[in-house]
């Protein structure tokens, strides 16, 4: 598919696949956003460039999804953004099924910190270097990720407890 | 002027119960917990436009220690119902509990593994409310239904 970008984003993509031609996996549009996604290794290194090169500086969302394919199931996506440039680039990678794991972007923004709990939380993604890699809605006993296709929408009964109904004797 | 008008010596006759009853169910003051949009409603149902003081209940109570009936408004999830229930128990008997709406009735639009699918879960609920959210007039409907269920209890019996 040919690629439509603006004259901000065309340096972008330029640069992106100059500098990084083996970790470029592929550069799709969709919806009117534009998408680049990379090898796993290379998250910290490529965000690094765009931050400092290409001033996307905001680190808006971090999501995980769960593409129940047999390889590579997992998927983490980047949301930056340039005030400046008033543009938008998402940054995607595929983890495997057994042990999903991808370092942490807390290095680079303080922002990541919170965004990789709640992907930590729902798909059990696992961000190596995170300082604080704590569960961020469930409870921190919880076993299950739910977000993940294979847990059922109204949840495993009896997995969060419900309060008692006689009252506290002290 | 007021009551011992009609009574010419003074004194009247009924039963401790209906006394009781009649005080009760004229001033049941609710602990709003109001937990999404069915709160608007709720303050609504406060408001002058529908005036739930008509019923003796205008006086909501932030203090679960001076209120008796607890309006649950909104969805409620597994984090909020500790909390709840936590509040129920500090509220002095007798009480009682309106599920008003959808959410607190059954979990609503909310069927997901963070929500309780209905407060009855976890509360003893006397009335439920329909509707997404429901009007204010659905809600003085139940406070009358829960007015009827005091009238009819039989506190002195049950206290012995």
């Amino acid at each position: 598919m040919e690629l439509e970008l603006s004259e901000t984003l065309q340096p972008v993509i330029d640069g992106l696949s100059e500098n990084y031609p083996d970790k470029v996996i592929e550069v799709y549009q969709s919806s009117g956003d534009t998408f680049v996604r990379i090898e796993v290794d290379a998250n910290i290194e490529i965000c690094k460039y765009l931050k400092e090169e290409h001033h996307f500086i905001y680190l808006a969302d971090i999501l995980g999804a769960d593409r129940f394919t047999s390889e590579e199931r997992f998927e983490v996506i980047y949301n930056l953004v340039s005030l400046r440039d008033r543009q938008r680039l998402f940054v995607k990678v595929w983890l495997e099924e057994e042990n999903p794991e991808v370092e942490s972007l807390t290095s680079l923004w303080t922002s990541a910190n919170w965004l990789e709990r709640q992907t930590h939380d729902m798909f059990g993604v696992n961000f190596v270097n995170h300082p604080d890699l704590r569960r961020i809605y469930m409870p921190e006993d919880f076993e299950y990720y739910p977000l993940r296709k294979e847990f059922p929408l109204l949840g495993i009964p009896g997995s969060i407890e419900l309060p008692s109904s006689t009252p506290d004797t002290e | 002027m007021g009551i011992e008008n009609s009574l010419s010596e003074g004194y009247l006759t009924t039963k401790v119960d209906t006394l009781v009853n009649w005080a009760r169910s004229n001033a049941a003051w609710p602990m709003p917990m109001g937990l999404a949009c069915c709160a608007i409603e709720m303050m609504s149902f406060a408001a002058p436009k529908y005036d739930s003081a008509r019923f003796g209940s205008e006086v909501f109570r932030f203090s679960p220690r001076q209120s008796d009936l607890m309006i649950v408004a909104g969805w409620v999830n597994y984090k909020m119902s500790h909390a709840i229930r936590r509040i129920w128990d500090q509220m002095p008997d007798p009480k009682w509990c309106i599920a008003m709406g959808a959410c607190a009735s059954t979990g609503g639009m909310h069927r997901c593994y963070g929500v309780v699918q209905g407060c009855d879960n976890f509360l003893p609920v006397d009335a439920y409310v329909s509707g997404c959210p429901p009007r204010p007039d659905a809600l003085i409907h139940a406070l009358m239904k829960i007015q009827d269920k005091i009238r009819t209890e039989h506190s002195v019996k049950l206290d012995t």
